[in-house]
């Protein structure tokens, strides 16, 4: 059977048009559901720094964060920005961290999540920051806190676009992440040494200080990434954490 | 599109609604006929998200849905689709539903959302899905496309689900996440980490392979 070719073009874009017309229905209709599941799902990476989430509700989620983060934003010196370039407002939880990576580390903003005792603002339990990098296939992301030593890693969680299921992407499982937990970012002389994952996975325990977790096996490049990102997003924030604990120094002689 | 309202297409009444025939569309694909085993169709997504159980399953449903509803919507629109535009006409269906799919998994599943979405989207190159459109779908009558579709997608299904169970099982001694080995008591079981690379899917594949056409008798020509 062979149709003619105005048959064919009108065939085409008829179908063009009911398909576009039905994705594009489907994209409106979806869209506030998708960005409230972006933002419950940020601020479940934030709390998953600092805090176990199992068994929590979207809406539990919610309150908490309301009630034990306080966010700020920050440039490279460490100075609060609380004014864009044009006068608005600027908000941590709409900084967008992949856009600021594009950017040159001088003119970016860097959020800043502290984590305080609930309700309590001023009695500060963590600092959490963002981090952002790239792993084998693509873009990596994530939160690190920091403990009030400003030292001691209490926590980290990852996430990842397109790592490899079963190996890179095992950076956003529990087991991976809690290796980091009560690392410590700086050593003996003040240094920022980071934290920095192994080649391999089951090395010997001796291989483990207090600056080196275990690696991730057939996912070396993964780990590779999470390694450097964490060392360049915690030398943009070292001007912060410096200020943050001479603040918090001067705050305890009072 | 027609292809909602059309989800219970009229029967011809000499033949009943599960007859012989039909119950053979749906079984052949799973064991004589399967499209991985036998056609060889669909290995690489066979091969990319067996790693473990959970993105295994949704993957098989996501390709279950994709396929009933295109094969559907071919059916339905088979004597209308210029034969030298039906490629791209089929392309175009199927890149709708997965693009579909992969909105509604964002909206209401996002951790599978942002897990899956790579291989979601590579559902649109999937052999099985437009090998079925073009095989079945696009000669024959909506009810028998979708059966065939149906038992096709679940071929592909078991396959990909038994392929997995196998490489999350060895490869990181879990199923769905749930550590197995610790249950029942075995402390540091071995894992293998052949079984979490592509590598392990062949092996098991050709296992299950071997086991089938052994029992089938199947030889290729």
């Amino acid at each position: 059977m062979s149709q003619s070719n105005s048959y064919v073009i009108k065939f085409t874009v008829i179908l063009t048009i009911v398909l576009g017309g039905l994705l594009s229905l489907a994209s409106v209709l979806l869209r506030p559901i998708q960005q409230k599941s972006v933002e419950i799902d940020t601020k479940k990476q934030i709390l998953g720094a600092v805090m176990s989430l199992e068994g929590k509700s979207n809406n539990d989620i919610l309150s908490t964060y309301d009630a034990v983060i306080k966010s700020l934003v920050v440039d490279i010196n460490g100075e609060e920005v609380k004014q864009d370039e044009s006068g608005q407002p600027v908000i941590a939880e709409d900084v967008d961290v992949a856009r600021m990576y594009k950017i040159s580390p001088e003119k970016r903003k860097f959020p800043v999540f502290k984590y305080h005792k609930e309700g309590k603002e001023d009695d500060v339990l963590a600092y959490i920051f963002p981090v952002y990098g790239v792993g084998l296939w693509g873009p990596i992301w994530g939160f690190l806190a920091l403990d009030t030593d400003f030292k001691t890693l209490k926590g980290v969680v990852f996430d990842h676009e397109t790592e490899t299921p079963g190996l890179g992407a095992r950076i956003t499982e529990g087991e991976v992440q809690n290796r980091f937990q009560n690392k410590k970012v700086y050593n003996e002389s003040g240094e920022l040494v980071s934290v920095t994952m192994l080649k391999g996975e089951n090395n010997p325990s001796s291989r483990l200080d207090d600056h080196h977790v275990d690696g991730l096996s057939g996912a070396t490049i993964t780990a590779v990434g999470v390694n450097d990102m964490l060392k360049a997003y915690l030398k943009f924030y070292e001007s912060y954490i410096k200020k943050a604990a001479d603040g918090k120094i001067v705050a305890y002689i009072e | 599109m027609s292809a909602e309202t059309a989800t219970t297409p009229a029967v011809k009444q000499e033949e009943a609604l599960l007859s012989k025939r039909r119950k053979k569309i749906i079984a052949d694909p799973l064991n004589e006929d399967n499209p991985i085993t036998i056609q060889v169709l669909g290995i690489c997504s066979a091969l990319a998200v067996t790693t473990q159980m959970k993105p295994t399953l949704t993957m098989a449903v996501s390709v279950i849905f994709v396929m009933v509803f295109s094969s559907l919507a071919i059916s339905l629109l088979r004597n209308t689709i210029p034969s030298r535009v039906r490629i791209i006409v089929q392309l175009a269906v199927i890149a709708t539903l997965v693009s579909l799919v992969n909105e509604v998994l964002k909206a209401f599943a996002f951790d599978m959302y942002k897990q899956l979405s790579v291989f979601v989207g590579l559902i649109i190159t999937n052999c099985i899905v437009m090998g079925r459109l073009e095989a079945y779908a696009l000669g024959n009558k909506p009810y028998d496309s979708v059966l065939d579709a149906l038992g096709n997608a679940l071929g592909y299904a078991w396959i990909i689900l038994a392929v997995a169970f196998f490489r999350e099982l060895l490869g990181s001694g879990r199923l769905f996440g749930f550590h197995v080995f610790e249950a029942i008591g075995v402390q540091n079981f071995p894992t293998n980490g052949l079984m979490v690379t592509p590598v392990g899917a062949f092996i098991i594949l050709g296992i299950i392979i071997w086991v089938q056409r052994t029992k089938t008798g199947y030889v290729e020509h």
